[in-house]
Protein backbone atom coordinates (compact mmCIF):
# COMPACT_ATOMS: atom_id res chain seq x y z
CA UNK A 1 0.00 0.00 0.00
CA UNK A 2 1.13 3.76 -0.74
CA UNK A 3 1.52 6.02 2.02
CA UNK A 4 2.17 8.61 0.27
CA UNK A 5 0.36 9.12 -3.22
CA UNK A 6 1.09 12.26 -5.35
CA UNK A 7 -0.37 12.92 -8.47
CA UNK A 8 0.78 16.06 -10.69
CA UNK A 9 1.00 17.88 -7.42
CA UNK A 10 1.58 21.42 -8.15
CA UNK A 11 2.56 24.56 -5.33
CA UNK A 12 2.85 28.21 -6.70
CA UNK A 13 3.75 30.85 -4.25
CA UNK A 14 2.39 34.61 -4.78
CA UNK A 15 4.91 37.31 -4.22
CA UNK A 16 2.98 40.37 -3.09
CA UNK A 17 4.00 43.74 -3.04
CA UNK A 18 2.95 46.35 -0.31
CA UNK A 19 -0.32 46.97 -1.41
CA UNK A 20 -0.81 42.85 -1.64
CA UNK A 21 -0.82 43.37 -5.75
CA UNK A 22 0.57 40.09 -7.04
CA UNK A 23 4.02 40.65 -8.69
CA UNK A 24 5.06 37.24 -9.59
CA UNK A 25 4.37 33.27 -9.22
CA UNK A 26 6.53 30.99 -7.95
CA UNK A 27 5.83 27.22 -9.03
CA UNK A 28 7.71 25.54 -6.21
CA UNK A 29 6.34 22.44 -7.26
CA UNK A 30 5.25 21.18 -10.74
CA UNK A 31 3.50 18.15 -11.42
CA UNK A 32 5.32 16.00 -8.91
CA UNK A 33 4.30 12.14 -8.94
CA UNK A 34 5.67 10.31 -5.93
CA UNK A 35 4.42 6.94 -4.68
CA UNK A 36 5.81 5.72 -1.34
CA UNK A 37 5.14 2.39 -0.10
CA UNK A 38 4.37 1.85 3.59
CA UNK A 39 7.40 0.74 5.75
CA UNK A 40 9.71 1.99 3.06
CA UNK A 41 12.68 4.35 3.64
CA UNK A 42 13.10 7.10 0.88
CA UNK A 43 15.08 10.21 0.49
CA UNK A 44 14.98 13.06 -1.39
CA UNK A 45 17.68 15.29 -2.72
CA UNK A 46 17.54 18.35 -4.86
CA UNK A 47 19.02 21.91 -5.01
CA UNK A 48 18.52 24.97 -3.11
CA UNK A 49 15.10 26.05 -3.99
CA UNK A 50 13.93 22.38 -5.78
CA UNK A 51 11.01 22.62 -3.94
CA UNK A 52 11.78 20.13 -0.85
CA UNK A 53 10.71 21.68 2.12
CA UNK A 54 7.33 22.60 0.23
CA UNK A 55 6.72 19.14 -0.74
CA UNK A 56 7.62 18.24 3.12
CA UNK A 57 5.03 20.64 4.13
CA UNK A 58 2.34 19.03 1.55
CA UNK A 59 2.50 15.91 3.21
CA UNK A 60 1.89 16.89 6.85
CA UNK A 61 -0.57 19.39 5.39
CA UNK A 62 0.49 22.44 5.88
CA UNK A 63 0.59 23.72 2.44
CA UNK A 64 -2.08 22.68 0.35
CA UNK A 65 -2.42 21.75 -3.61
CA UNK A 66 -2.45 24.42 -5.79
CA UNK A 67 -3.65 21.47 -8.67
CA UNK A 68 -3.28 17.89 -8.63
CA UNK A 69 -3.54 15.54 -5.51
CA UNK A 70 -2.23 14.58 -2.46
CA UNK A 71 -3.38 11.17 0.04
CA UNK A 72 -1.63 10.63 3.02
CA UNK A 73 -2.90 7.38 4.42
CA UNK A 74 -5.72 7.63 2.38
CA UNK A 75 -6.66 10.91 3.18
CA UNK A 76 -6.63 13.86 0.74
CA UNK A 77 -4.54 16.96 1.85
CA UNK A 78 -6.55 19.40 0.21
CA UNK A 79 -9.87 18.43 2.25
CA UNK A 80 -9.44 20.79 5.36
CA UNK A 81 -11.41 18.42 7.70
CA UNK A 82 -8.40 15.96 7.08
CA UNK A 83 -5.88 18.54 8.46
CA UNK A 84 -5.21 17.13 11.93
CA UNK A 85 -5.68 13.36 10.70
CA UNK A 86 -3.04 14.06 8.47
CA UNK A 87 -0.50 15.77 11.08
CA UNK A 88 -0.99 12.50 13.37
CA UNK A 89 -0.20 10.40 10.39
CA UNK A 90 2.94 12.20 9.06
CA UNK A 91 4.61 13.93 11.69
CA UNK A 92 8.05 16.03 10.81
CA UNK A 93 11.42 17.33 12.54
CA UNK A 94 13.24 20.30 11.06
CA UNK A 95 16.25 21.56 10.35
CA UNK A 96 17.50 23.60 13.45
CA UNK A 97 17.79 21.56 16.75
CA UNK A 98 17.42 24.84 19.10
CA UNK A 99 14.48 25.89 17.32
CA UNK A 100 12.11 22.47 17.60
CA UNK A 101 12.50 22.15 21.66
CA UNK A 102 10.24 24.36 23.64
CA UNK A 103 10.38 22.57 27.01
CA UNK A 104 12.49 23.25 29.67
CA UNK A 105 13.09 19.57 30.44
CA UNK A 106 13.25 16.37 28.06
CA UNK A 107 10.18 14.20 28.75
CA UNK A 108 7.72 17.26 29.11
CA UNK A 109 8.67 18.22 25.48
CA UNK A 110 8.02 14.90 24.21
CA UNK A 111 4.96 14.79 26.23
CA UNK A 112 3.67 17.70 24.32
CA UNK A 113 2.48 16.70 21.01
CA UNK A 114 0.37 14.10 22.35
CA UNK A 115 -0.69 16.18 24.92
CA UNK A 116 -1.94 18.34 22.71
CA UNK A 117 -3.99 15.31 20.56
CA UNK A 118 -6.12 15.26 24.26
CA UNK A 119 -4.23 11.49 24.98
CA UNK A 120 -5.18 10.35 28.65
CA UNK A 121 -2.38 11.49 31.17
CA UNK A 122 -1.03 7.58 31.74
CA UNK A 123 -0.84 7.15 27.93
CA UNK A 124 0.97 10.18 27.44
CA UNK A 125 3.69 9.02 30.30
CA UNK A 126 3.93 5.68 28.84
CA UNK A 127 4.71 6.97 25.22
CA UNK A 128 7.38 9.48 26.11
CA UNK A 129 8.92 6.39 27.81
CA UNK A 130 9.09 4.50 24.67
CA UNK A 131 9.49 7.00 22.31
CA UNK A 132 12.44 8.54 23.93
CA UNK A 133 13.75 4.97 24.28
CA UNK A 134 13.83 4.51 20.73
CA UNK A 135 15.60 6.97 19.69
CA UNK A 136 18.29 6.31 22.67
CA UNK A 137 17.55 9.26 24.60
CA UNK A 138 15.44 7.55 27.77
CA UNK A 139 18.59 8.28 30.21
CA UNK A 140 18.30 12.32 29.64
CA UNK A 141 14.46 11.87 30.15
CA UNK A 142 14.64 14.14 33.04
CA UNK A 143 17.55 16.60 31.76
CA UNK A 144 17.43 20.12 30.28
CA UNK A 145 17.32 20.17 26.28
CA UNK A 146 20.05 23.07 26.65
CA UNK A 147 22.58 20.65 27.78
CA UNK A 148 21.95 18.58 25.36
CA UNK A 149 24.69 18.37 21.61
CA UNK A 150 22.94 18.82 18.65
CA UNK A 151 22.15 15.55 17.45
CA UNK A 152 21.07 14.55 20.88
CA UNK A 153 18.50 17.50 20.61
CA UNK A 154 17.61 16.51 17.28
CA UNK A 155 16.83 12.95 19.11
CA UNK A 156 14.59 14.39 21.02
CA UNK A 157 13.02 16.12 18.80
CA UNK A 158 12.44 13.00 16.58
CA UNK A 159 11.08 11.11 19.93
CA UNK A 160 8.71 14.13 20.05
CA UNK A 161 6.87 13.21 16.63
CA UNK A 162 7.04 9.71 17.54
CA UNK A 163 5.09 9.92 20.75
CA UNK A 164 2.35 10.99 18.09
CA UNK A 165 2.72 7.76 17.20
CA UNK A 166 2.62 8.78 13.42
CA UNK A 167 2.92 5.84 10.49
CA UNK A 168 5.43 8.32 8.82
CA UNK A 169 8.07 10.91 9.86
CA UNK A 170 9.54 13.19 7.44
CA UNK A 171 13.02 14.56 8.36
CA UNK A 172 13.84 17.76 6.20
CA UNK A 173 17.72 18.13 6.74
CA UNK A 174 17.64 17.00 10.47
CA UNK A 175 21.29 16.68 10.29
CA UNK A 176 22.69 20.04 8.51
CA UNK A 177 23.96 21.58 11.54
CA UNK A 178 25.37 18.92 13.40
CA UNK A 179 28.67 17.27 13.90
CA UNK A 180 30.02 13.44 12.12
CA UNK A 181 28.99 12.02 15.49
CA UNK A 182 25.43 13.99 15.81
CA UNK A 183 24.77 13.20 12.16
CA UNK A 184 25.26 9.27 12.44
CA UNK A 185 23.28 9.31 15.34
CA UNK A 186 20.01 10.62 13.86
CA UNK A 187 20.66 8.97 10.92
CA UNK A 188 21.30 5.34 12.75
CA UNK A 189 17.94 6.04 14.92
CA UNK A 190 15.38 6.91 11.99
CA UNK A 191 16.82 3.57 10.39
CA UNK A 192 16.01 1.54 13.55
CA UNK A 193 12.69 3.40 13.72
CA UNK A 194 12.00 2.09 10.05
CA UNK A 195 13.30 -1.57 10.56
CA UNK A 196 11.80 -2.03 14.26
CA UNK A 197 8.39 -0.04 14.25
CA UNK A 198 7.99 -0.20 10.67
CA UNK A 199 7.88 3.82 10.83
CA UNK A 200 7.86 5.37 7.34
CA UNK A 201 11.22 7.40 6.77
CA UNK A 202 11.08 10.31 4.07
CA UNK A 203 14.62 12.09 4.01
CA UNK A 204 15.36 15.28 2.83
CA UNK A 205 19.12 16.00 3.14
CA UNK A 206 22.39 17.48 0.85
CA UNK A 207 24.62 14.95 2.51
CA UNK A 208 24.89 12.10 -0.06
CA UNK A 209 26.34 9.66 1.69
CA UNK A 210 23.31 9.34 3.99
CA UNK A 211 21.06 8.23 1.49
CA UNK A 212 22.93 5.57 0.29
CA UNK A 213 20.90 2.70 2.47
CA UNK A 214 17.53 4.18 1.52
CA UNK A 215 15.19 2.15 -0.13
CA UNK A 216 14.22 4.88 -2.86
CA UNK A 217 15.93 7.98 -3.71
CA UNK A 218 13.86 10.51 -5.36
CA UNK A 219 16.18 13.92 -7.26
CA UNK A 220 14.32 16.80 -7.42
CA UNK A 221 15.38 20.08 -10.19
CA UNK A 222 13.07 23.23 -10.06
CA UNK A 223 10.04 21.93 -8.64
CA UNK A 224 10.02 18.52 -10.85
CA UNK A 225 11.27 14.92 -9.68
CA UNK A 226 13.83 14.39 -12.53
CA UNK A 227 15.52 11.04 -11.21
CA UNK A 228 14.43 8.49 -8.99
CA UNK A 229 15.15 4.97 -8.09
CA UNK A 230 17.59 2.54 -5.99
CA UNK A 231 20.72 4.61 -4.48
CA UNK A 232 23.09 2.21 -6.56
CA UNK A 233 21.16 2.86 -9.45
CA UNK A 234 21.27 7.36 -8.35
CA UNK A 235 24.49 6.45 -7.91
CA UNK A 236 25.54 5.27 -10.97
CA UNK A 237 24.61 8.27 -13.02
CA UNK A 238 27.61 10.48 -11.63
CA UNK A 239 27.53 13.03 -14.67
CA UNK A 240 23.34 13.17 -14.20
CA UNK A 241 23.46 13.78 -10.92
CA UNK A 242 26.29 16.63 -11.18
CA UNK A 243 23.82 18.46 -13.84
CA UNK A 244 21.07 18.56 -10.97
CA UNK A 245 23.95 20.46 -8.77
CA UNK A 246 23.65 17.03 -6.83
CA UNK A 247 26.90 14.75 -6.14
CA UNK A 248 27.84 11.02 -5.11
CA UNK A 249 29.32 9.78 -2.08
CA UNK A 250 33.16 10.33 -1.93
CA UNK A 251 34.16 6.63 -1.99
CA UNK A 252 31.73 6.64 -5.36
CA UNK A 253 33.48 9.98 -6.48
CA UNK A 254 36.67 7.84 -6.31
CA UNK A 255 36.05 5.06 -7.93
CA UNK A 256 34.30 6.75 -10.76
CA UNK A 257 37.37 8.99 -11.10
CA UNK A 258 39.63 5.52 -11.02
CA UNK A 259 37.38 4.18 -14.16
CA UNK A 260 37.71 7.27 -16.06
CA UNK A 261 41.21 6.17 -15.42
CA UNK A 262 41.02 2.70 -17.36
CA UNK A 263 40.59 0.87 -14.01
CA UNK A 264 37.94 -1.98 -14.47
CA UNK A 265 35.80 -0.98 -12.26
CA UNK A 266 31.67 -1.31 -12.03
CA UNK A 267 29.47 1.95 -11.06
CA UNK A 268 27.63 2.61 -8.39
CA UNK A 269 30.53 1.55 -6.00
CA UNK A 270 28.63 2.91 -2.66
CA UNK A 271 31.29 1.95 0.38
CA UNK A 272 34.84 1.45 0.92
CA UNK A 273 34.09 -2.61 1.08
CA UNK A 274 32.64 -2.67 -2.45
CA UNK A 275 35.95 -0.68 -3.86
CA UNK A 276 38.49 -2.54 -1.89
CA UNK A 277 36.78 -5.96 -3.67
CA UNK A 278 36.61 -4.36 -6.97
CA UNK A 279 40.43 -2.86 -7.01
CA UNK A 280 41.07 -6.40 -6.74
CA UNK A 281 44.88 -5.74 -5.34
CA UNK A 282 45.42 -9.72 -4.55
CA UNK B 1 50.02 41.87 11.27
CA UNK B 2 47.94 39.80 13.07
CA UNK B 3 45.28 38.44 15.19
CA UNK B 4 46.73 37.28 19.14
CA UNK B 5 44.79 35.08 21.43
CA UNK B 6 46.51 35.52 24.66
CA UNK B 7 45.50 32.85 27.41
CA UNK B 8 41.74 33.59 26.87
CA UNK B 9 39.36 31.81 29.14
CA UNK B 10 35.81 32.45 28.77
CA UNK B 11 32.98 31.03 31.38
CA UNK B 12 28.76 31.36 30.72
CA UNK B 13 26.76 32.30 34.06
CA UNK B 14 29.76 33.10 35.93
CA UNK B 15 29.12 32.92 39.52
CA UNK B 16 25.39 30.67 39.33
CA UNK B 17 25.35 27.08 39.47
CA UNK B 18 25.24 27.37 35.73
CA UNK B 19 28.78 28.45 34.94
CA UNK B 20 30.37 26.80 32.37
CA UNK B 21 33.76 27.03 31.00
CA UNK B 22 33.61 27.52 27.18
CA UNK B 23 36.90 28.43 26.64
CA UNK B 24 40.00 27.54 29.14
CA UNK B 25 43.45 29.29 28.73
CA UNK B 26 43.01 29.32 24.66
CA UNK B 27 46.22 31.29 22.65
CA UNK B 28 46.43 31.46 19.26
CA UNK B 29 48.43 33.32 16.79
CA UNK B 30 46.41 33.95 13.11
CA UNK B 31 48.66 35.15 11.30
CA UNK B 32 47.27 37.68 8.28
CA UNK B 33 46.40 35.89 5.08
CA UNK B 34 45.90 31.92 6.38
CA UNK B 35 43.39 30.11 5.70
CA UNK B 36 42.34 27.79 8.64
CA UNK B 37 39.93 25.68 9.56
CA UNK B 38 38.49 24.48 13.18
CA UNK B 39 36.75 21.81 14.01
CA UNK B 40 35.61 20.13 17.06
CA UNK B 41 32.57 18.79 18.09
CA UNK B 42 29.26 20.66 19.22
CA UNK B 43 29.97 22.07 22.71
CA UNK B 44 33.64 22.03 22.18
CA UNK B 45 34.08 25.76 22.11
CA UNK B 46 34.65 26.91 18.27
CA UNK B 47 31.58 29.09 18.29
CA UNK B 48 32.46 30.87 21.44
CA UNK B 49 36.16 31.12 20.15
CA UNK B 50 35.28 32.81 17.17
CA UNK B 51 32.58 35.19 18.94
CA UNK B 52 35.81 36.87 20.05
CA UNK B 53 37.51 37.71 17.49
CA UNK B 54 35.54 40.50 16.44
CA UNK B 55 34.78 41.17 20.24
CA UNK B 56 31.30 39.74 20.51
CA UNK B 57 32.06 38.26 23.62
CA UNK B 58 34.24 39.46 26.31
CA UNK B 59 36.90 37.08 27.29
CA UNK B 60 36.99 36.66 31.24
CA UNK B 61 40.66 36.11 31.34
CA UNK B 62 43.41 36.95 28.98
CA UNK B 63 43.37 39.37 26.36
CA UNK B 64 43.14 39.38 22.53
CA UNK B 65 45.52 41.81 19.89
CA UNK B 66 44.23 42.87 16.56
CA UNK B 67 47.25 44.10 14.41
CA UNK B 68 48.94 44.80 17.89
CA UNK B 69 46.50 46.56 19.39
CA UNK B 70 44.46 45.31 22.33
CA UNK B 71 40.91 45.22 21.71
CA UNK B 72 40.11 44.86 25.13
CA UNK B 73 41.87 48.47 25.78
CA UNK B 74 39.45 51.74 26.80
CA UNK B 75 39.90 53.23 23.58
CA UNK B 76 39.66 50.55 21.28
CA UNK B 77 36.68 51.19 18.56
CA UNK B 78 35.24 47.92 18.79
CA UNK B 79 32.62 49.05 15.85
CA UNK B 80 35.44 49.43 13.53
CA UNK B 81 36.72 46.05 14.72
CA UNK B 82 33.40 44.03 13.61
CA UNK B 83 33.89 46.05 10.12
CA UNK B 84 37.27 44.43 9.77
CA UNK B 85 36.42 41.18 11.29
CA UNK B 86 33.36 40.02 9.47
CA UNK B 87 31.62 37.04 10.90
CA UNK B 88 28.66 34.46 9.20
CA UNK B 89 26.70 33.18 11.34
CA UNK B 90 25.83 29.55 12.23
CA UNK B 91 21.85 29.87 11.54
CA UNK B 92 21.62 33.03 8.62
CA UNK B 93 17.84 33.46 9.53
CA UNK B 94 19.05 35.31 12.38
CA UNK B 95 21.09 37.35 10.49
CA UNK B 96 18.81 38.82 8.16
CA UNK B 97 16.17 41.39 9.01
CA UNK B 98 15.67 43.94 6.43
CA UNK B 99 12.78 44.16 4.19
CA UNK B 100 14.40 42.87 1.20
CA UNK B 101 17.11 40.59 0.21
CA UNK B 102 19.15 43.78 -1.73
CA UNK B 103 18.45 46.08 1.16
CA UNK B 104 19.87 43.27 3.90
CA UNK B 105 22.96 43.05 1.83
CA UNK B 106 23.47 46.75 1.46
CA UNK B 107 23.14 47.12 5.34
CA UNK B 108 26.83 46.61 6.10
CA UNK B 109 28.65 48.65 3.45
CA UNK B 110 26.30 51.63 4.49
CA UNK B 111 27.22 50.94 8.25
CA UNK B 112 31.11 51.22 7.19
CA UNK B 113 29.91 54.75 6.11
CA UNK B 114 29.87 53.82 2.38
CA UNK B 115 27.63 56.17 0.62
CA UNK B 116 24.65 55.07 -1.30
CA UNK B 117 25.76 54.35 -4.65
CA UNK B 118 29.11 52.46 -3.42
CA UNK B 119 27.19 50.34 -1.13
CA UNK B 120 24.57 48.94 -4.13
CA UNK B 121 27.39 48.53 -6.24
CA UNK B 122 28.74 46.44 -3.53
CA UNK B 123 25.61 44.73 -3.03
CA UNK B 124 25.25 43.64 -6.36
CA UNK B 125 28.76 42.61 -6.69
CA UNK B 126 28.50 40.16 -3.27
CA UNK B 127 25.07 39.28 -4.36
CA UNK B 128 25.96 38.63 -8.12
CA UNK B 129 29.65 36.34 -6.93
CA UNK B 130 27.34 34.39 -4.16
CA UNK B 131 24.87 32.87 -7.20
CA UNK B 132 22.36 34.47 -5.74
CA UNK B 133 18.95 34.42 -7.72
CA UNK B 134 18.63 37.61 -9.43
CA UNK B 135 14.81 37.61 -9.20
CA UNK B 136 14.70 37.30 -5.71
CA UNK B 137 16.44 40.54 -4.88
CA UNK B 138 13.85 42.67 -3.74
CA UNK B 139 11.77 39.37 -2.09
CA UNK B 140 11.68 39.56 1.76
CA UNK B 141 14.62 37.43 3.40
CA UNK B 142 11.73 35.49 5.11
CA UNK B 143 10.03 34.10 1.70
CA UNK B 144 13.58 32.18 1.01
CA UNK B 145 14.75 28.24 0.47
CA UNK B 146 16.89 27.51 3.55
CA UNK B 147 19.64 27.86 0.97
CA UNK B 148 19.21 31.08 -0.58
CA UNK B 149 18.69 32.45 3.17
CA UNK B 150 22.19 30.85 3.73
CA UNK B 151 23.48 32.80 0.59
CA UNK B 152 21.76 36.03 1.78
CA UNK B 153 23.82 36.10 4.64
CA UNK B 154 27.06 35.00 3.15
CA UNK B 155 26.61 37.73 0.70
CA UNK B 156 25.92 40.35 3.12
CA UNK B 157 29.48 40.02 4.73
CA UNK B 158 31.25 39.62 1.55
CA UNK B 159 30.16 43.04 0.97
CA UNK B 160 31.90 44.66 3.71
CA UNK B 161 34.93 42.84 2.25
CA UNK B 162 36.45 42.54 5.76
CA UNK B 163 39.84 41.88 6.06
CA UNK B 164 38.98 38.52 7.96
CA UNK B 165 36.45 36.34 7.20
CA UNK B 166 35.40 34.13 9.61
CA UNK B 167 32.19 32.10 8.88
CA UNK B 168 30.84 29.54 11.21
CA UNK B 169 29.37 26.66 9.13
CA UNK B 170 29.09 28.42 5.74
CA UNK B 171 27.97 25.28 3.94
CA UNK B 172 25.63 23.45 6.24
CA UNK B 173 22.14 23.75 4.05
CA UNK B 174 23.22 24.15 0.73
CA UNK B 175 23.43 21.89 -2.21
CA UNK B 176 26.51 20.09 -3.02
CA UNK B 177 27.22 22.50 -6.07
CA UNK B 178 26.26 25.48 -4.01
CA UNK B 179 29.19 23.69 -1.21
CA UNK B 180 31.76 23.93 -3.98
CA UNK B 181 30.56 27.07 -5.26
CA UNK B 182 30.49 29.04 -1.94
CA UNK B 183 34.00 27.35 -1.17
CA UNK B 184 35.44 28.19 -4.22
CA UNK B 185 34.23 31.87 -4.05
CA UNK B 186 36.11 31.98 -0.50
CA UNK B 187 38.88 30.48 -1.69
CA UNK B 188 39.42 32.85 -5.07
CA UNK B 189 38.92 35.81 -2.82
CA UNK B 190 41.50 34.50 -0.75
CA UNK B 191 43.73 33.71 -3.30
CA UNK B 192 43.35 37.55 -4.94
CA UNK B 193 42.49 39.75 -1.72
CA UNK B 194 45.07 37.55 0.78
CA UNK B 195 42.19 38.29 3.28
CA UNK B 196 42.69 35.90 6.36
CA UNK B 197 40.01 32.97 6.70
CA UNK B 198 38.62 31.55 9.34
CA UNK B 199 35.91 28.26 8.17
CA UNK B 200 34.22 26.25 11.15
CA UNK B 201 33.25 23.45 9.27
CA UNK B 202 31.79 20.18 10.44
CA UNK B 203 32.52 18.62 7.29
CA UNK B 204 36.28 17.01 7.29
CA UNK B 205 36.19 16.97 3.83
CA UNK B 206 36.06 20.24 3.12
CA UNK B 207 38.75 21.09 5.87
CA UNK B 208 40.66 18.55 3.59
CA UNK B 209 40.01 20.81 0.39
CA UNK B 210 40.53 23.90 1.18
CA UNK B 211 42.40 25.30 4.45
CA UNK B 212 46.19 25.16 5.23
CA UNK B 213 45.95 25.25 8.88
CA UNK B 214 43.79 23.16 11.19
CA UNK B 215 43.16 23.78 14.73
CA UNK B 216 41.39 21.03 16.66
CA UNK B 217 39.21 22.70 19.51
CA UNK B 218 38.15 19.85 22.70
CA UNK B 219 36.85 20.75 25.57
CA UNK B 220 36.80 24.14 25.32
CA UNK B 221 41.28 24.12 24.53
CA UNK B 222 43.27 23.80 21.63
CA UNK B 223 43.78 20.09 21.23
CA UNK B 224 45.71 19.85 17.39
CA UNK B 225 46.90 22.77 15.97
CA UNK B 226 49.21 21.48 12.37
CA UNK B 227 48.55 21.12 8.79
CA UNK B 228 45.57 19.03 7.37
CA UNK B 229 48.12 15.83 6.68
CA UNK B 230 49.30 16.66 10.12
CA UNK B 231 46.09 16.55 12.30
CA UNK B 232 44.07 14.02 9.70
CA UNK B 233 47.43 11.78 10.28
CA UNK B 234 46.37 10.89 13.83
CA UNK B 235 42.66 9.16 13.51
CA UNK B 236 42.32 7.46 17.01
CA UNK B 237 42.97 11.16 18.73
CA UNK B 238 40.23 11.95 16.27
CA UNK B 239 37.87 9.92 17.05
CA UNK B 240 38.18 9.81 20.48
CA UNK B 241 37.11 13.10 21.19
CA UNK B 242 33.98 12.42 18.22
CA UNK B 243 35.85 13.46 14.91
CA UNK B 244 36.54 11.77 11.85
CA UNK B 245 38.79 11.64 8.92
CA UNK B 246 37.71 11.79 5.00
CA UNK B 247 36.20 8.98 3.68
CA UNK B 248 39.08 8.20 1.13
CA UNK B 249 41.70 8.70 4.03
CA UNK B 250 39.96 5.25 5.66
CA UNK B 251 40.38 4.06 2.66
CA UNK B 252 44.11 4.19 2.54
CA UNK B 253 44.18 3.33 5.92
CA UNK B 254 42.65 -0.01 5.19
CA UNK B 255 44.69 -0.41 2.18
CA UNK B 256 47.76 -0.11 4.21
CA UNK B 257 46.19 -2.61 6.82
CA UNK B 258 45.99 -5.02 3.96
CA UNK B 259 49.24 -5.14 3.71
CA UNK B 260 49.82 -2.12 0.57
CA UNK B 261 51.89 0.03 0.43
CA UNK B 262 50.01 3.36 0.23
CA UNK B 263 50.56 6.86 1.63
CA UNK B 264 47.96 7.35 4.03
CA UNK B 265 48.11 10.80 4.30
CA UNK B 266 46.18 11.35 1.13
CA UNK B 267 42.67 13.35 2.23
CA UNK B 268 41.30 14.18 -1.28
CA UNK B 269 39.76 12.31 -4.13
CA UNK B 270 42.79 13.51 -6.09
CA UNK B 271 45.47 12.35 -4.16
CA UNK B 272 43.69 8.91 -3.57
CA UNK B 273 43.05 8.25 -7.09
CA UNK B 274 46.87 9.37 -7.68
CA UNK B 275 48.12 6.74 -4.72
CA UNK B 276 45.88 3.69 -5.96
CA UNK B 277 46.96 4.28 -10.08
CA UNK B 278 50.71 3.94 -8.83
CA UNK B 279 49.70 0.58 -6.61
CA UNK B 280 48.00 -0.29 -9.87
CA UNK B 281 51.51 0.46 -11.69
CA UNK B 282 49.65 3.43 -13.60
CA UNK B 283 50.56 6.40 -13.74
CA UNK B 284 48.44 9.16 -12.99
N1 LIG C 1 6.89 31.36 1.97
C1 LIG C 1 7.30 31.44 0.71
N2 LIG C 1 6.86 32.45 -0.09
C2 LIG C 1 7.26 32.54 -1.37
N3 LIG C 1 8.12 31.69 -1.97
C3 LIG C 1 8.59 30.68 -1.24
C4 LIG C 1 8.22 30.51 0.14
N4 LIG C 1 8.87 29.42 0.62
C5 LIG C 1 9.61 28.92 -0.40
N5 LIG C 1 9.45 29.68 -1.52
C6 LIG C 1 10.07 29.45 -2.85
O1 LIG C 1 9.69 28.16 -3.32
C7 LIG C 1 10.77 27.49 -3.94
C8 LIG C 1 11.01 26.13 -3.27
O2 LIG C 1 11.44 26.35 -1.94
P1 LIG C 1 11.72 25.16 -0.91
O3 LIG C 1 11.89 25.77 0.43
O4 LIG C 1 10.69 24.11 -1.06
O5 LIG C 1 13.13 24.60 -1.45
P2 LIG C 1 14.09 23.46 -0.87
O6 LIG C 1 14.24 22.43 -1.92
O7 LIG C 1 13.60 23.00 0.45
O8 LIG C 1 15.46 24.25 -0.75
P3 LIG C 1 16.65 24.15 0.35
O9 LIG C 1 17.50 23.01 -0.06
O10 LIG C 1 17.38 25.44 0.15
O11 LIG C 1 16.04 24.01 1.70
C9 LIG C 1 11.98 28.45 -3.84
O12 LIG C 1 12.13 29.12 -5.06
C10 LIG C 1 11.59 29.42 -2.74
O13 LIG C 1 12.13 30.69 -2.96
MG1 LIG D 1 14.39 23.12 2.46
Amino acid sequence: MNIIEAKKLVHEFFRRDEEGNIEGIQVALNEVDLQVKAGSFISILGHNGSGKSTLAKHINALLTPTDGTLYVDGKDTSDAGNELAIRQSAGMVFQNPDNQIIASIVEEDVGFGPENMGIPTDEIWERVERSLKSVGMWKYHTHSPNKLSGGQKQRVAIAGVMAMEPKCIILDEPTAMLDPDGRKEVIKVAHELNKKKGVTVILITHYMEEVVDSDYVYVMDKGKVVMEGDPRNIFSRVEELKSHRMDVPQITLLAHELKKSGLDIPDGILTREELMNVLNLG
Amino acid sequence: MSLILDNISYKYSTGTAYEVTALDGVSLEIKDGQFIGIIGHTGSGKSTLIQHLNGLLKATEGTIYYNGQDIYDKDYDLKDLRTQVGMVFQYPEHQLFETTVFEDVKFGPKNQGLDDKEATLRAYEALRSVGFPEDYYDQSPFELSGGQKRRAAIAGVLAMKPAVLILDEPTAGLDPKGRDEILGLISDMHKKMGNTIILVSHSMEDVANYVDRIIVMNDAKVYMDGTPKEVFSRVKDLEEIGLAVPEVTYLMMELKERGWNVDVSATTVEEAKNEILKLKGMNA
